[in-house]
C-alpha cells in the first residue's frame, strides 16, 4: 500500500497578516492587502504599488531574540520562510515534541532568490559605464562593487538560503531541497516533497515558498514584460482575477509552509490531521517561453495527472483554487483548460477562486499559500471568494465565486499553479478522513 | 524498493572548458588538459582573481531548430550552455527529439512520447549581463556619485530594457528552453541549490522514472559564473585563487593543504535517464545505471561548511543505503573538491567516516582543470564519472599529488590509469547552503 500524505502543520507570512486563522478571516472578509510601495520609491514606476507584508511580521517574535540574531543577516524572503516554517513547525506540535529522528525530517521548498542590493550595484554600474564608448569599464566596476556590496548581503541572494535557515534553525538532517519554477514553485515542491515521503525517504517534510520581488529591479523586470496591473488609481481592486477589465497581477510577497508526514507517523505520535495530499501533477507546456499553449495543453494534463494521482475523477473535485492571476492570458487559458478537463459529458465545473485578488501573486511563495487557503476552505466548508470581479468575460464563463464567501459542502479541492515559460503544477488535497 | 523500475544513463552532452561534447571532455581530461586560464570574458585586472574557466566558442544556431534562433538572444549564458548541452545528450543517446528532426538531423518520429519526456535541471542564481543592465541604468545615475534616481528610473530609464528582459534570468529558463526545444512534456523542475544541483536534479530524476512518471528525463545542470557579478562574489566570499601571478595549471589544488581556494568556472552537464526496459526496447547503448540517490542537510551553518562532513556522510549514507551497497563495494569516487581549504577539510573528515580505512580507492577531482561551476559543476563530475567506468580508465586529476585524505584516495597523475570498477559514487554540495547530495552509478551488468 502506497503511504498517505498528510498536513500537520501550517505557518504563513502574508500581506494580510501572519497568523493563520487572523489571515484566514481577512480572506473570507474580502480584504485586499495592496498599497502604495514603500520598499522603494515606485512612485514613478509604472505600477506604484504591490502588495506588501505589512509592519505586524516580527521575526524575532515568532523564532526568539536568540534566533533573530543568529539569523540577522537574511534576506527578506528568507525572513519570511523563518517565520512561516517555525510557525509551521509549532502548529505540527514538534516545537515542544520534536521528531525523535531528525534525519528522517527533510525540506522542500519553492524559494526564491533574495532581493538584489539594488543601490549597490546600480552605484557599481552607473559609475563604471563609459559613456563615449558605450562600454561598462569591468575594472572600475570592480572597485565600485568592492566597496559597497556586502559580502553576506550577495551569499544571502542564493534561492536556497530560505532553505539552509530553515535546516539550521530546526536542526533538519534529511533531504533538503529547493526548486524555482517560477510562480509554479511551491505547488511543485509541495508534490516532490509528497513524493519523498511516500518513497519512504523521509517521514517529514518541512515545505511551501518563499520570495519577495518587490524590489527596484523585481518591478522592473513585470514592468517591461507589461505582467502586471497598472491600476495605481484604485490599486485596492487592481487584482481582479476573471473580471474582463483585469490588466495584470499585482505582486506580492511572502511565505506559506506546511509540514507534511507520512499518515503512519502522524498517528503514531498523536499529531492532528489537517488535511490529506492526496495528488501531485507536474508538467511542461514546452511551447514558448513567453505564452501559455492556448489549448492549456500543460495545465490539463498536470490538473489530469494529480486527480488521477489521488485515484480520483474531476467529477470529485469540489472547488478549485485557481492560479487565477488576473493577467488575461492566464485566467481565459485557465478558464477553458478547467472547462475543457470538468465539463466533459455535459458535467459543471466545480466553483473556482482566486485568492490572489485580495493577497495579490507572493510568485514562489504563491502555490503554498493558496493550498494552505484550500485546507482551511475544507475545514471550514467555505469557499473563499474572488474580489473585484464585477464585468463577466465572455471568454471567462464559470463560477469564480465573485466577492462573496460561500458555504459549501467540500470534501476535495485542487489548487494550480502555473509558471512562466510553462511550468504547470497541480495538489489536490482532502479532507482527512481515516 | 522492490516495485520500481530500473534507471539507465544512455546519454552524455556536456559543455566544458575542455571542450563541447562528452569527447572533448573526457579526451581533455586523459590528454591532461587544463580549461583554466587568463579570464578573457571581460577585463578582469580589477579583481583579485584574473583566472577562470571558460567554454570555448559556439554558436547558438547549431543547436536549435532554425525557427528558435530569434529565442537564442533571450539566453543567459547559463541557458546557453543547457541549450548546448542538451542537444549533445540527445545526440549522445542517439534519441531522435522534434530539434533534430526540425533541423534535419534525424528522420522519423521522436523516440519519445513527448509526455513521457520529462526534464530536471539545476540552476544557479543567474546573473544579469552586467553590459546591457549598466547601459540602461546609466541613464538615471550618476557617474561620479553613483547616486541613483529612481524616479528617473520609474519614468524613462527602464524602458531601455528589453521589454523580455527578466526572462533570461529566472532559473526555470533552462528548463523551459531545454522542454520547448526538444518537445519535452513530463513532469519538469529547476533544482537551485547552488554546486548541489545537478545532483539533486538527477536524483530527482532518476525517481521520476523509477516510479513510473516518465520514460526518459534530460537531467543535469548548467551554470556561467564567468562574468564580472558572480566572480565579484566569490571574491567577497574569500573564495577564489588571488593573485595576478597564479599558475593557470596548477592554480587549483583539490585536497591539497597548500591550496589558496577555488578558481571560477562555467559548464553544463546533461544526462539522459531511461527506463531500462524503454532504453532495451529502442536499442539504447546503455552507459551505466543509477542505483542510488541520497540527500542530506548541514545544520551548522547556511554559509560556511560543516567542519565534520555530517550533512555529506548522511547524503552518501543515504545513496549507498538505497543502492543497497556497502561503502567496502565503492571502488570510484568521484569527489567534489574545490581547492577551498575549509570545504576541502569538511569534505575529507565526511569521506573518512564513510569509507574508513580503506586505502587506494581510485578516485576523480576535475576542479582543479574545469574550476568550478557551480550547478553545472555536479553534472559535467556524473558525466565523467559514467565515461571512466565505460571506458575502465582513470583520468587524471590534476594537483592531486598529495591530498588531504591520505592513502584513502588514489588519483591518477599525469597518465591515465587503466582500472577496472563496476561502482562509483559522485557527491556535491553547496559552498553557500546546506544542501548535500549523492548519486550512485554501476556499470550495467543486464
Amino acid at each position: 500500500m502506497r503511504k498517505r500524505i498528510v498536513i500537520t502543520g501550517m505557518g504563513w507570512i502574508t500581506p494580510l497578516g501572519c497568523e493563520i486563522e487572523q489571515v484566514w478571516k481577512r480572506l473570507l472578509a474580502g480584504d485586499s492587502g495592496m498599497a502604495p510601495t514603500t520598499h522603494f520609491d515606485a512612485s514613478k514606476f509604472p505600477t506604484t504599488f504591490s502588495s506588501q507584508v505589512k509592519d505586524d511580521f516580527d521575526l524575532a517574535k515568532i523564532v526568539g531574540d536568540d534566533a533573530a540574531k543568529r539569523h540577522a543577516t537574511a534576506s527578506l524572503n528568507s525572513r519570511f520562510a523563518l517565520g512561516a516554517a517555525t510557525n509551521a513547525w509549532r502548529c505540527a506540535g514538534f516545537d515542544t515534541a520534536p521528531p525523535s529522528d531528525m534525519t528522517r525530517v527533510g525540506i522542500y521548498l519553492g524559494g526564491g532568490e533574495g532581493p538584489l542590493d539594488f543601490f549597490a550595484c546600480a552605484a557599481a554600474a552607473v559609475c563604471g559605464w563609459e559613456a563615449e564608448e558605450r562600454k561598462l569599464n569591468t575594472v572600475t566596476w570592480a572597485k565600485v562593487a568592492r566597496e559597497r556590496l556586502n559580502d553576506m548581503r550577495e551569499i544571502e541572494q542564493e534561492p536556497n538560503q530560505a532553505a539552509s535557515h530553515i535546516a539550521c534553525h530546526l536542526g533538519v538532517r534529511g533531504p533538503s531541497m529547493n526548486t524555482l519554477t517560477a510562480c509554479a514553485a511551491s505547488t511543485q515542491a509541495i508534490g516532490e516533497a509528497m513524493c519523498i515521503i511516500r518513497r519512504g525517504d523521509a517521514d517529514v517534510m518541512i515545505s511551501g515558498g518563499t520570495h519577495s520581488m518587490i524590489h527596484p529591479l523585481g518591478v522592473t523586470g513585470f514592468n517591461r514584460l507589461t505582467a502586471l496591473s497598472t491600476r495605481n488609481d484604485d490599486y485596492a481592486t487592481a487584482s481582479r482575477p476573471f473580471d474582463r477589465t483585469r490588466d495584470g497581477f499585482v505582486l506580492g510577497e511572502g511565505a506559506a509552509m506546511v509540514v507534511l508526514e507520512s499518515l503512519e507517523h502522524a498517528q503514531a505520535r498523536g499529531a492532528t490531521i489537517l488535511a490529506e495530499v492526496a495528488g501531485y501533477g507536474s508538467t511542461a507546456d514546452a511551447f514558448r517561453i513567453t505564452d501559455i499553449h492556448e489549448d492549456g495543453r500543460g495545465a490539463i494534463a498536470a490538473m489530469k495527472q494529480a486527480i488521477e494521482d489521488a485515484g480520483l475523477t474531476p467529477s470529485d473535485i469540489d472547488y478549485i483554487n485557481a492560479h487565477g492571476t488576473s493577467t488575461e492570458e492566464n485566467d481565459k487559458i485557465e478558464t477553458l483548460a478547467i472547462r475543457k478537463l470538468f465539463t466533459e459529458g455535459g458535467k459543471t465545473a466545480p466553483p473556482i477562486s482566486s485568492v490572489k485578488s485580495m493577497l495579490g501573486h507572493l510568485i514562489a511563495a504563491a502555490g503554498a499559500t493558496e493550498l494552505i487557503t484550500c485546507v482551511l476552505a475544507l475545514r471550514d466548508g467555505i469557499i473563499p471568494p474572488t474580489m473585484h470581479y464585477q464585468n463577466p468575460d465572455p471568454n471567462c464563463e464559470l463560477d469564480y465565486v465573485p466577492n462573496e464567501p460561500r458555504k459549501a459542502d467540500l470534501k476535495t479541492a485542487l489548487s494550480n499553479s502555473f509558471g512562466f515559460g510553462g511550468q504547470n503544477d497541480t495538489l489536490v488535497v482532502r479532507k482527512f478522513v481515516a | 524498493m522492490h516495485n520500481e523500475k530500473r534507471v539507465v544513463i544512455t546519454g552524455c552532452g556536456v559543455a566544458t572548458p575542455l571542450g563541447i561534447g562528452i569527447d572533448a571532455l573526457w579526451e581533455g581530461l586523459i590528454n591532461r588538459a587544463c580549461g583554466i586560464k587568463p579570464i578573457a570574458a571581460y577585463d578582469a585586472s580589477g579583481f583579485k582573481s584574473t583566472l577562470g574557466a571558460e567554454v570555448p566558442d559556439y554558436k547558438m544556431g547549431d543547436y536549435v531548430p532554425k525557427n528558435y534562433r530569434k529565442s537564442t538572444k533571450v539566453m543567459a549564458r547559463d541557458i546557453e550552455l543547457a541549450v548546448v548541452s542538451a542537444y549533445h545528450a540527445v545526440k549522445h543517446a542517439n534519441l531522435i527529439t522534434k530539434c533534430l528532426i526540425a533541423r534535419d538531423e534525424a528522420t522519423g518520429e521522436p523516440s519519445v512520447d513527448s509526455t513521457r519526456f520529462g526534464a530536471n535541471i539545476g540552476a544557479g542564481l543567474i546573473c544579469a549581463d552586467l553590459q546591457e543592465l549598466s547601459g540602461a541604468l546609466q541613464t538615471s545615475g550618476d557617474h561620479a556619485t553613483g547616486d541613483f534616481d529612481l524616479q528617473k528610473w520609474g519614468e524613462d530609464g527602464m524602458t531601455h530594457l528589453t521589454p523580455l528582459w527578466l526572462l533570461k534570468f529566472l532559473p526555470n529558463m533552462l528548463g523551459c528552453h531545454v522542454t520547448i526545444v526538444h518537445d519535452a512534456q513530463a513532469p519538469s523542475n529547476t533544482i537551485t541549490c547552488g554546486e548541489a544541483s545537478s545532483h539533486l536534479a538527477v536524483g530527482e530524476a532518476y525517481r521520476t522514472i523509477a516510479r513510473g512518471s516518465a520514460d526518459v528525463c534530460i537531467c543535469g545542470g548548467a551554470e556561467s559564473k564567468m562574468n564580472p557579478m558572480s566572480v565579484m562574489r566569490q571574491e567577497l566570499a574569500g573564495r577564489l585563487v588571488e593573485g595576478r601571478d597564479a599558475d593557470p595549471a596548477t592554480a587549483c589544488k583539490p585536497f591539497d593543504t597548500s591550496a589558496n581556494g577555488m578558481v571560477a568556472g562555467e559548464g553544463g552537464g546533461l544526462l539522459i535517464l531511461e527506463e531500462l526496459e524503454f532504453a532495451k526496447k529502442r536499442g539504447a547503448r546503455i552507459l551505466a545505471e543509477v542505483t542510488g540517490f541520497g540527500a542530506a542537510t548541514s545544520i551548522s551553518s547556511w554559509h560556511e561548511p560543516e567542519s565534520d562532513g555530517a550533512g555529506m556522510t548522511l547524503a552518501i549514507g543515504n545513496a549507498l543505503k538505497d543502492a543497497g551497497l556497502k561503502p567496502e563495494s565503492v571502488d570510484l569516487i568521484t569527489t567534489f573538491s574545490t581547492g577551498i581549504n575549509a570545504y576541502d577539510d569538511a569534505e575529507a573528515a565526511s569521506l573518512k567516516t564513510v569509507f574508513g580505512e580503506r586505502e587506494g580507492v581510485p578516485a576523480i577531482a576535475l576542479k582543479g582543470v574545469l574550476g568550478n561551476s557551480g550547478a553545472g559543476a555536479g553534472a559535467i563530475d556524473l558525466a565523467a564519472t559514467v565515461m571512466a567506468l565505460h571506458h575502465n580508465t582513470l583520468p587524471p586529476s590534476a594537483n592531486t599529488a598529495s591530498p588531504s585524505t591520505g592513502g584513502l584516495l588514489r588519483f591518477a597523475q599525469d597518465e591515465p590509469v587503466d582500472v577496472k570498477v563496476t561502482t562509483a559514487v559522485s557527491y556535491a554540495y553547496a559552498l553557500s547552503g546546506s544542501q548535500n547530495a549523492a548519486i550512485v552509478i554501476r556499470k550495467f551488468e543486464g
